[in-house]
């Protein structure tokens, strides 16, 4: 179903969903063309024509200031028109249902929906309502999936380390919550990531969490022996129902990472963390300011990344519609 | 025109782009076939700053129909181009739309005092009005008829038959 409503019928990307059912070739034609929307973020005027005169709503039906900050920029590097709309502070609160805000934004002729929403499957829900011509990508859907955060770390990951194999990954912190480590792990896995690690305490892991083809660890200084990249969860505080954790206090000593937790990672091991981030809770500031910290860079690369998944998505949709109705 | 000599051109070209490097020039090579022959160019003529290479996919006027070029490459321009002369390199003019991409990106650079066109081979078929300043060699074909250059080592054209 996801991989029905994510290509069309030629096999090329039609939304962006999730990182399940895609192919290793997407994923890395994604993030080959990534690296050459960097140098455009690079030069004097920010921007290529590629998206000129097409309808980009950033709706956000639960809140965030990062991925629609790199959105925003995204869309209009490529030179496309961007409405960001937090609906929950206005059409939701008065009662209109999401497939009737999406309607009427529809009506206006937009042709790409950028959406979080705080619920699992809203992004597919929507995908799946909306005509043909219009594409949507998955900002974050509840515990689901964020896909594009994903191949942002993708992407950054191979920037530093060249190559994905051979790597050991370590995430660590509140995996349970976390659309990003889910979509991540899948990520990792399909581009073949020979060991992905999640460390947590066992009340913020999933059951049965090695489906997802991860080793767990219950201990930092063994999760993190001699791995290559450190990438930290936000301790979704927000979303947690009952004692998870017993103190703040209790969770960053025994998982927050602190330069000495660090020194058992391969001297040149990176550190990542998807923001927004809780000093002093997950990670010491004396590591997110340190030389290994690569969490800036992260979101630099973010808007290369949003820019190629746009551009690859909204390409050649002329010669698509003509095929359609053929 | 079954035979050309892509050397024998190359030096020809090099030959009568000389009197420009008094301008203090930079070269600029179109991906993939331009930015061989600006590179060979550019080590005949002795030019002392690096080559700058443009990948003019992210400029072409086709996006909406056919899509982005799956092998996109990132341009790269080791100088500033404000108030310099371009002398912008490529493979082959046919229809003048590369070039009309090609000057719209280093537009997004900055402001060149003059934009210089060199190509290797320069065919029929113009859709835009854009001419060559400096042509190595002219040939006119069949529309159904495409000349490539291969390389990068042994520089070559061929002629293809393509699909009508």
């Amino acid at each position: 179903m996801t991989e029905d409503l994510q290509f069309d019928k030629d096999g090329r990307l039609h939304h962006f969903l999730s990182i399940e059912g895609l192919k290793r070739e997407t994923i890395v034609e994604i993030l080959d063309t990534a690296e050459s929307f960097i140098s455009v973020g690079e030069r004097e005027i920010k921007k290529v024509p590629l998206l000129r005169g097409k309808t980009v709503v950033n709706l956000f039906f639960e809140s965030s200031t990062r991925t629609r900050t790199t959105f925003e920029i995204a869309a209009k590097r490529l030179s496309a028109d961007v409405i960001n709309l937090n609906p929950s502070v206005s059409s939701t609160k008065k009662g209109e249902t999401v497939l009737d805000t999406i309607d009427n934004l529809e009506a206006m002729h937009t042709d790409l929906f950028v959406v979080r929403h705080i619920n699992s499957g809203a992004a597919h829900l929507i995908a799946n309502h909306l005509p043909r011509h219009v594409r949507l990508i998955n900002a974050g859907d509840g515990r689901h999936s964020h896909p594009t955060q994903a191949m942002l770390d993708a992407f950054t990951i191979r920037r530093y380390k060249k190559d994905f194999a051979g790597l050991k990954v370590a995430i660590v912190g509140d995996i349970l919550h976390s659309r990003v480590a889910r979509s991540l792990i899948h990520a990792l896995n399909i581009l073949g990531v020979p060991e992905v690690r999640v460390v947590a305490p066992k009340t913020l892991l999933p059951t049965a969490v090695e489906q997802l083809g991860v080793h767990p660890f219950h201990n930092m200084y063994e999760g993190l022996e001699d791995v290559d990249v450190v990438v930290m969860l936000r301790l979704q505080r927000e979303r947690m129902e009952g004692a998870l954790i017993p103190s703040e206090q209790e969770y960053f000593r025994v998982y927050g990472l602190t330069e000495e937790k660090l020194s058992v990672a391969k001297d040149d091991a990176i550190v990542m963390h998807p923001g927004p981030m809780n000093r002093g809770l997950e990670i010491d500031s004396a590591v997110a300011d340190g030389p290994r910290a690569v969490i800036l860079p992260q979101v630099t690369n973010g808007i290369a990344v949003r820019m190629a998944i746009m551009a690859l998505i909204m390409g050649g949709n002329v010669q698509r519609e003509r095929k359609g109705k053929e | 025109m079954n035979q050309i000599d892509v050397d024998q051109t190359l030096n020809s070209l090099a030959e009568k782009l000389r009197p420009v490097l008094e301008k203090d020039p930079v070269m600029i090579g179109i991906h993939t076939g331009g930015a061989w022959i600006a590179q060979r160019l550019h080590d005949i003529l002795g030019m002392s700053e690096d080559i700058g290479t443009l990948d003019i996919s992210f400029y072409r006027d086709d996006f909406t129909r056919i899509g982005l070029n799956p092998q996109v490459k990132a341009s790269d321009l080791p100088f500033d181009v404000d108030d310099r002369h371009v002398i912008l390199v490529d493979d082959v003019l046919h229809t003048g739309r590369t070039i009309r991409a090609a000057m719209n990106e280093i537009f997004d650079y900055g402001r060149p005092a003059s934009i210089l066109l060199v190509v290797l081979i320069c065919r029929d078929g113009r859709e835009l009005p854009i001419q060559a300043d400096i042509i190595g060699e002219t040939v006119a074909l069949k529309p159904n008829q495409e000349i490539k250059l291969t390389g990068p080592d042994n520089l070559a054209l061929e002629i293809q038959e393509v699909g009508a």
